[in-house]
């Protein structure tokens, strides 16, 4: 059986930046398996602007962050890509079962694995909204494929229900097709996208948005011919009288992400709540040792950019795992989400003597203006940083110098305090 | 008079029913022919039940359900291996959570000793949460071990290419628009294809059955619509919810609320029984999910609400008659296999037997000599040892690329469900043949492209692939010439 330092699972932008964290910290020999026909992943579909601020520094498209992605770890002997390549099997002893026409079906051992799976959408099934099963009703992101990729149009009038992000960049897309989309139903009282989303794709297109509104039921038989809307009260249960009648041919869903992670379960990787990813160490090491995790495979991200950051932290220290060149571990730090904060990205920390600078990746509950986030550890502040906004639709993050986490003990919290 | 076909035996309907009776009717020396309206086989009740074969214990004794239902489980036993059917002989449990429902128990047992089902058994609630654990409520249980679960449209399929490949014939897309008689006989089947010369027609036409029935002269029942509604789950999150079939103490109009497995470890719960006039409305509503949810619970408390995958209703066909309506009519040369509500799917093999047999009282049956009732083995990829898996994608290399994911269906069998006889033109067709799409993003990922391989195959453009009927396409050829003109 072949042997790599690293196998990476997913060679979308954060498999891709993970192998070239990797091989940038000694690996010298990593693999990544890709199941789509090309590398990049879902970004290869976002035809869009706005990636990559952030990371390169620049406004790239999402075939040019792919693109980046890509010529960071082409043209290297250290490391082979295979696409059209579908792992089967991640084993606890990082064995990779995969398939592909090509090789058929092979296995490989990694060293240490990285987990780069991405997430899936949420269904209509998962919503359990009314109505018969017509045509028409698809994801965003499956019609966006469709669109940007195949060529063809999911339908020509349009209805989205959910306001996160691949919900309006699909509004303004279709718009720009020359479909007619009629509304943006969102049953948050609030947008769950970007703000510079929510005034590029709808306010500049004059696309109606419905905030507190969901879809009570599909109508049609064969296609999609309408959906019948109601406002919904504090408690998110429609209110009854408030329903109204919209006429489409199509619904997208943009209802939420789940990180993909049956391969992860099936290997005895620990999956944490909330998040529904692994749970993961400051290295993003999961409960298995050597299987890495990083990017929407741990927590649903905004920003494709904090994405190759997070994989750029697993690639690094599995690559350090692979050579033998970890720091010993002396003190182990659960990290608590409280008060406001949801969910917190690592959910523990493996800290060698002299402590590590770190990074939290995190997400709050609900809109709040002028909050203070606070790290607590056994009722002392050890870092504070002070948000003029926090909304659940993006991501903040807090950066812990090492000698704050050498003073930690056992547990800490990480909350956020009205100012 | 041109005729468009002529045969002996021509069948109405391409549910299970319909196809069961075209595969008994092959192994005699007859010409039949199969009509069904819609552009697939089983996309009516077929498609839309509990999928539960069931032991035989509900009907009264001496019922056409009681006797058909005991002797179809029985031949699905025997055609397992033949027709390669996904069949899991799990058992079922009737629950009682009341000390009423415990006595009702008693009466269910001796009637499904009067019916003659095998190996039934009184448990006390401690011997049911031995099989299954999650059944807090229960306080004893009717243990069927004859029951099992189904991959329903499979079994239709294969009925209907088992009776292909002994010179059938099976046409889709073809509706029956009347009937033409002389001398108060039914000889011609008028269609939307054309005019089928027969000597005998066999209705079973699920939920229209009656409508069919009128064209032909025969009013003797009417046939309602009874709506069930089902919740799916993820196989991942709750794989050990319930092991095997759990029933509550049946009522006057259902076998009430399931808590069920299916042959591919998913959980579902469902259906209700709310009778409708219209044939069509299989909308999944508010009230009726409310209505499942809590009748489910009353036998698993903890149900995982959050990991449901889909939701659906089908339309169970209910007589008139109180009964299946089997064979001969008032009509001469027409025949019924109506009214096949539950246990419908169970009796189908024997449903088959009793209507062959009535139509041997009127000609003369010659069974075949070279009947061939084995169909080819088709083992799913994801069923697979690594070595069969390692040899089927050397001699295709397609069975090494995966499209559905979250089924590990791969593009050989997609391509092999498209040409195998009375093969997948739909997107649904292939999904019920090999599961692409049936998983938990259901279809978000392959949809797309098992339209393209759809189209590919049977070279016809991308949007004139359709998800299930005639007018339920997916995509549309975009916009040309620029502009918002387009889309006014």
């Amino acid at each position: 059986m072949e042997m790599y330092d690293v196998v990476i699972v997913g060679g979308g932008p954060g498999g891709l930046s993970a192998a070239y964290s990797a091989y940038r910290n000694g690996a010298k020999k990593i693999l990544v398996l890709e199941r789509d026909r090309e590398l990049g992943g879902i970004l290869q579909q976002c035809i869009h602007n706005g990636f990559g601020l952030h990371h390169f520094h620049a406004e790239l498209t999402g075939p040019g962050y792919a693109g980046r992605c890509i010529d960071l770890v082409k043209d290297k002997p250290e490391i082979e890509t295979m696409t059209d390549t579908m792992v089967l099997d991640v084993s606890q002893d990082k064995v990779v079962t995969a398939v592909n026409p090509q090789q058929g079906l092979f296995t490989v051992r990694g060293r240490t694995v990285i987990l780069t799976m991405g997430c899936r959408e949420r269904t209509r099934g998962a919503i359990r909204t009314a109505g018969e099963r017509p045509a028409g009703v698809f994801t965003a992101g499956a019609a966006q494929r469709m669109v940007n990729m195949e060529g063809y149009l999911p339908g020509k009038k349009i209805v989205i229900l959910g306001s996160g992000d691949i919900g309006l960049i699909m509004a303004r897309r279709m718009t720009l097709e020359g479909c007619k989309v009629q509304a943006v139903c969102e049953i948050c009282p609030y947008s769950n996208g970007l703000t510079r989303n929510m005034v590029q794709c709808l306010y500049d297109f004059d696309i109606p948005l419905y905030l507190s509104h969901t879809i009570l039921k599909i109508k049609g038989r064969d296609r999609v011919e309408g959906v019948t809307v109601a406002k919904v009260d504090a408690r998110m249960r429609p209110i009854p009288g408030t329903e109204f009648d919209i006429d489409c041919d199509t619904l997208l869903l943009s209802v939420g992400l789940i990180p993909e992670n049956e391969l992860s379960r099936a290997a005895g990787v620990e999956i944490a709540p909330f998040t529904n990813g692994p749970k993961v160490d400051q290295h993003r090491q999961t409960s298995l040792p050597g299987i890495y995790a990083a990017g929407n495979v741990v927590h649903v991200h905004d920003l494709v950019d904090f994405v190759s950051d997070e994989a750029d932290i697993a690639g690094k220290f599995a690559a350090l795992d692979a050579q033998g060149r970890l720091e010993p571990v002396v003190s182990t730090v659960a990290v608590k989400p409280v008060d406001g904060v949801r969910t917190c990205v690592p959910q523990v920390l493996h800290l060698p003597r002299e402590g590590e600078a770190t990074r939290l990746f995190m997400r709050v509950g609900a809109p709040a203006r002028k909050v203070t986030l606070e790290v607590k550890c056994g009722g002392e502040v050890l870092v504070k940083r002070l948000f003029p906004v926090v909304k659940p639709s993006e991501m903040i993050t807090l950066d812990i110098p090492a000698d704050k986490t050498a003073i930690m003990k056992d547990e800490i919290t990480v909350g956020l305090k009205a100012d | 008079m041109e005729f468009f076909r002529e045969t002996d035996v021509v069948v109405i309907g391409g549910g299970i029913v319909g196809t069961a009776i075209l595969r008994e009717l092959s192994k005699y020396d007859l010409r039949c022919l199969l009509v069904e309206k819609e552009p697939d086989l089983s996309i009516g009740t077929t498609k839309a039940n509990s999928a539960v074969c069931h032991a035989g214990f509900d009907a009264p004794a001496g019922s056409w359900k009681a006797k058909t239902n005991v002797r179809g489980n029985a031949l699905y036993h025997e055609l397992q291996d033949d027709l390669d059917l996904d069949i899991k002989w799990c058992g079922s449990l009737v629950c009682a959570v009341t000390d009423e429902q415990v006595e009702q128990l008693g009466v269910l047992l001796e009637r499904g000793k009067a019916n003659g089902v095998p190996g039934l058994e009184i448990l006390t609630g401690d011997e049911v949460r031995e099989k299954e654990p999650n059944l807090t409520t229960t306080k004893a249980a009717l243990w069927a071990p004859t029951a099992g679960v189904m991959w329903p449209f499979g079994a239709a399929i294969a009925f209907a290419q088992c009776a292909v490949q002994n010179g059938a014939q099976v046409l889709r897309d073809c509706a029956v628009t009347g009937f033409v008689k002389e001398d108060g006989r039914v000889t011609i089947v008028n269609t939307t294809k054309g005019a089928i010369k027969t000597r005998f027609v066999i209705n079973a036409a699920g939920v229209y059955a009656d409508k069919v029935a009128r064209l032909a002269g025969d009013d003797s029942f009417t046939i309602t619509p009874r709506k069930g509604e089902y919740i799916l789950f993820d196989k991942t999150a709750a794989p050990d919810l319930v092991w095997g079939i759990v029933f509550p103490c049946p009522t006057r109009t259902s076998k009430g609320i399931l808590v069920c497995t299916t042959t591919h470890g998913n959980t579902f719960i469902g259906p209700n029984a709310n009778d409708q006039d219209d044939k069509e409305d299989t909308a999944v509503t508010p009230a009726g999910m409310e209505e499942i949810i809590a009748g489910a619970r009353k036998l698993v408390p903890n149900l995982p609400l959050g990991a449901a995958i889909t939701e659906f209703a089908g339309l169970r066909a209910v007589s008139s008659t109180g009964d299946f309506v089997l064979g001969a009519s008032p009509v001469p040369g027409f025949l019924n296999a109506a009214g096949t509500q539950s246990p419908g799917l169970s009796a189908a093999p024997a449903i088959a037997e009793v209507l062959v047999e009535a139509l041997g009282k009127e000609m003369a049956l010659r069974k075949k000599c070279n009947w061939n009732g084995r169909l080819p083995r088709k083992k799913a990829f994801n069923k697979m040892s690594a070595s069969e898996k390692k040899a089927v994608i050397a001699g295709n290399a397609l069975y090494g690329r995966v499209i559905c994911r979250c089924e590990t269906v791969t593009e050989g069998e997609i391509v092999a469900a498209i040409h195998e006889p009375v093969g997948a033109r739909t997107v649904d067709g292939v999904k019920r043949r090999t599961r692409a799409g049936m998983g938990r993003c259901q279809g978000g990922f392959c949809g797309p492209r098992v339209v393209q391989i759809l189209a590919r195959e049977l070279q016809v453009p991308v949007s004139s692939i359709v998800k299930e009927r005639a007018a339920s396409h997916l995509y549309y050829d975009k916009f040309t010439g620029g502009g918002t003109e387009g889309g006014k």
